[in-house]
């Protein structure tokens, strides 16, 4: 009841005029830099945060979490359209969503992410209204140990985007690892594979190494393969709206989507790539479509596109009650909050009610103004593959740039940008998938600094992984991921077997 | 034809947003900037935060007429310190936060470049760190986290920041005045200040070391028990007994401050020394302060020189003592 009342009372402090055109820019802008490859939140507030200096708290921040979740909306369009990940988050949904598109049917495939993003969105705004100081507990267990297990369970489950060829799958994987490695390893402060080049101390940026892979890759791709002859562009076939049975295969991949996604959200490091894989896998397996997969299944993009958002409204939970960041966007927005001399703990809903309950409130309404830019204009969206493909190209190519200049205004990164592009155009040319370099790239340093951390607070003692109870529950459930599936093939083979030999001895 | 009307909307406003960041980024190119601050760090941490102040107060003061900022991001501000030493030497108006954190780093990256090839012009804030424990733990001070790695050294896990940074150096101080060998203790290292406030906060780790700012909403809400601040004396507002009170004869400042150019003029020199302090004594700048809740460090000139030439003796000693250094 006092949330409730809390609640109201943000509400009054979102719908006054300035406050819901600050939260129509940010989400505008949020969908705009989601839609542009190389262009993220974290980039768009960074850039915005001098220039916001002299604005009433409330309202910027209103402002910066619009950008943030906006973004998680405007991905989904690049991806599916154009096989470039708008965000880092939006690489499962580039592989599905972009199979759908090619089989003329981008208009279900847009429809199912918006509408996806918006019930995920509004659920995760509801469940960080009502349950943050418990979720807070929860996310307070997660020691070295317990991160280390999920990461086992990620890498198990990642094998689902592995692609149709194990081997090739397995190569990229060890790319991603390989160059992961790259940097000083925090935990000695020795450099790996620097080959005694500073830029390279810091370890590869993920959004570079993405953005190369991804836009630039592809675009040499084309350039070199498709500009002879007939423009491949499928003429948009059918309906854009969803189908009957496009909604009754959507609307529980999304409910599991945002299941996974929030509280990935939650935890620090634990980011919206994850759960976007998690997501796949299980509706891959859960699927009774599951032979569509790779070829454009729609539970592929509808699961992981409200995971992702679903993970973006997580992330302000951490945020909000302990002034944890556990994305990169978080941690840039936590810095907007300290330009304002606001220090963002579990004080903070006692000192500035207005300003939390405001930002809450905001999201509700953001939610609903996304839903109307994305899902109405989805028609729009998809009138972006008529331009023509050099333009488009050009295009991606010049903001691909921008964006990873802009990082740290480095020409070194923009000479990575186009070596890794390069290897991108190699592996598209020899079939080789490259999402699961970015899968390699994201959870193996990750996993191996938890379990150094791990084995250094239990003084080497291996059996912390099974002793801590949530470690142990994870690892078991990875098991069973593991087994389930081979002994279900075991026993219906078996059973297959008795029938065929029915005859009695 | 209503889809060409659309993709020339589209295509005009992709080119409208085009244009601005055009004009954006030319009217920050276009003015001669009386001076350039060169953050060496992303936006949003430590050395980012100083160089904006410094810039808002010097315009707010009339002390310039613009002022410039630029990051440049990567190894704990050694990228940036190489830029500032290979492209504005001589260069009267280019200066570059630095720190305590970027003294540290220099050996831990084997950088080429050192602060010694740079002009000290001020050092303005600094900020003490804190030992921390969750609200839970039986270690009530820092007698107690003592007895405990007496016990059993290997079994108090101290977490902080990066290896090689202002924590572990902090860390290792202490395990060396109560007896310890900096080299032999567990140190984890954790990817920020949030994830280290986590683990102390769930009891992963036996103490966590941070800026006092991190931690300040915790311990205020009782949630985080400070064992300890690295102050010299007590600090108003931090109600944390010091290292020193409790027999550990260890104080340990994450200073900050603004360095300029190698190669200036003595003239050059002493106009940015003045224009500074003139900054740093202003009104507008103790509000700065005040609202960081940054503590007041000014320190210029000569006296500022050889306190960096100091600091970086005593830090390259410490890191190889914690072993950081490996040749």
């Amino acid at each position: 009841m006092e949330t409730l009342n809390a609640l109201l009372s943000g509400f009054a402090v979102a719908l006054t005029l300035q406050n819901l055109l600050l939260g129509f820019v940010g989400v505008t802008l949020g969908t705009a830099v989601g839609v542009l490859p190389g262009v993220g939140p974290a980039l768009t507030v960074a850039l915005l945060l001098p220039a916001t200096a002299s604005f009433d708290p409330t309202g910027a921040l209103i402002m910066f979490a619009g950008i943030y979740y906006g973004a998680m909306f405007g991905g989904s369009t690049t991806s599916i359209l154009l096989n470039t990940p708008g965000e880092s988050a939006t690489i499962v949904t580039a592989m599905e969503g972009n199979m759908m598109a090619k089989r003329g049917r981008a208009g279900p495939a847009l429809a199912t992410s918006a509408i996806g993003s918006f019930v995920a969105g509004t659920i995760g705004t509801v469940l960080l209204t009502f349950v943050s100081p418990f979720a807070v507990d929860v996310a307070l267990k997660f020691g070295p140990a317990e991160y280390f297990s999920v990461m086992v369970l990620a890498f198990v489950t990642v094998s689902a985007v592995l692609g149709s060829s194990p081997a090739r799958g397995l190569a990229a994987l060890f790319i991603g690892l390989t160059i992961g490695l790259i940097g000083l390893d925090s935990q000695t402060g020795q450099a790996r594979f620097t080959l005694g080049v500073p830029e390279l101390l810091d370890g590869l940026d993920i959004v570079v190494v993405a953005v190369g892979l991804f836009a630039v890759g592809e675009t040499l791709y084309v350039a070199t393969y498709l500009n002879r002859g007939v423009d491949t562009i499928e003429q948009m076939k059918g309906s854009i709206w969803m189908s009957k049975d496009d909604w009754k295969r959507s609307w529980k991949p999304w409910l599991r989507g945002t299941a996974f996604g929030f509280p990935f959200g939650c935890i620090p490091a634990g980011g919206a790539e994850i759960p976007t894989f998690l997501s796949y896998a299980t509706e891959k397996k859960l699927s009774q479509h599951s032979a569509e997969f790779g070829k454009g299944a729609i539970e592929g993009v509808a699961g992981p596109e409200a995971a992702n958002n679903a993970s973006a409204s997580g992330t302000l939970m951490p945020l909000l009650t302990l002034g944890l960041p556990t994305t990169a966007t978080a941690a840039i927005i936590l810095a907007a909050f300290q330009q304002y001399g606001l220090q963002p703990g579990p004080l903070l809903f006692d000192t500035q009610p207005e300003l939390i309950w405001g930002l809450i409130a905001s999201m509700y309404i953001g939610n609903v103004i996304l839903l109307a830019l994305n899902l109405p204009l989805v028609g729009v969206w998809v009138k972006l593959l008529s331009i023509p493909r050099p333009l488009l190209y050009a295009g991606i190519l010049i903001f691909a740039t921008m964006g990873a200049y802009g990082i740290r205004n480095s020409w070194f990164d923009l000479a990575l940008l186009y070596g890794i592009g390069l290897l991108g155009f190699v592996m598209r040319r020899y079939d080789i998938p490259v999402a699961p370099v970015l899968v390699g790239l994201i959870l193996g340093p990750l996993s191996e600094q938890q379990f150094r951390r791990a084995l250094a607070i239990s003084q080497g003692d291996l059996s912390i992984f099974v002793t801590q109870p949530i470690s142990a529950t994870v690892l078991a459930i990875t098991a069973l991921v593991v087994i389930v599936p081979q002994a279900w093939r075991l026993v219906r083979r078996m059973q297959a077997d008795a029938i065929g030999h029915h005859s009695p001895i | 034809m209503r889809h060409n009307d659309i993709g020339a909307g589209l295509g005009r406003a992709l080119r409208t947003v085009l244009a601005g960041l055009a004009l954006a980024g030319a009217t920050t190119l276009a003015c001669a900037a009386d001076y350039k601050i060169l953050v060496p760090a992303a936006p949003g941490g430590g050395y980012d935060q100083l160089g904006r102040a410094v810039q808002a107060a010097l315009q707010a003061n009339k002390l310039a007429d613009r002022v410039q900022v630029n990051n440049v991001a990567g190894a704990g501000g050694t990228i940036g310190l190489a830029q500032l030493i290979n492209s504005s030497k001589g260069d009267g108006g280019a200066l570059m936060a630095s720190g305590k954190g970027m003294v540290s780093a220099v050996f831990i990256n084997k950088s080429p470049v050192t602060l010694a090839n740079v002009t000290p012009i001020a050092r303005l804030t600094g900020e003490y760190e804190v030992l921390v424990v969750p609200a839970s733990s039986p270690l009530k001070n820092m007698a107690d986290l003592v007895a405990a790695y007496k016990a059993n050294p290997a079994a108090v896990s101290w977490a902080g920041g990066f290896a090689g940074g202002v924590d572990q150096l902090t860390a290792g101080m202490i395990v060396q005045a109560i007896g310890g060998e900096a080299g032999k203790f567990n140190y984890v290292a954790f990817g920020s200040g949030g994830e280290v406030l986590a683990q102390v906060l769930g009891g992963h780790v036996t103490v966590g070391l941070g800026g006092f700012n991190e931690f300040a909403g915790q311990i205020k809400a009782g949630k985080l028990r400070a064992l300890a601040v690295t102050a010299p004396a007590r600090v108003p507002d931090i109600d944390v007994p010091t290292l020193k009170e409790q027999g550990i004869a260890v104080e340990f400042v994450n200073w900050r401050g603004i360095m300029a150019a190698p190669g200036i003029s003595d003239a050059q020199r002493d106009e940015l020394v003045k224009t500074v302090t003139q900054m740093a004594k202003s009104d507008a700048w103790k509000a700065t302060l005040a609202k960081n809740e940054w503590v007041d460090m000014l320190m210029t000139g000569d006296e500022f020189r050889q306190y960096v030439e100091a600091e970086q003796k005593t830090v390259l000693k410490l890191v190889n003592d914690l072993g950081l250094v490996k040749r």
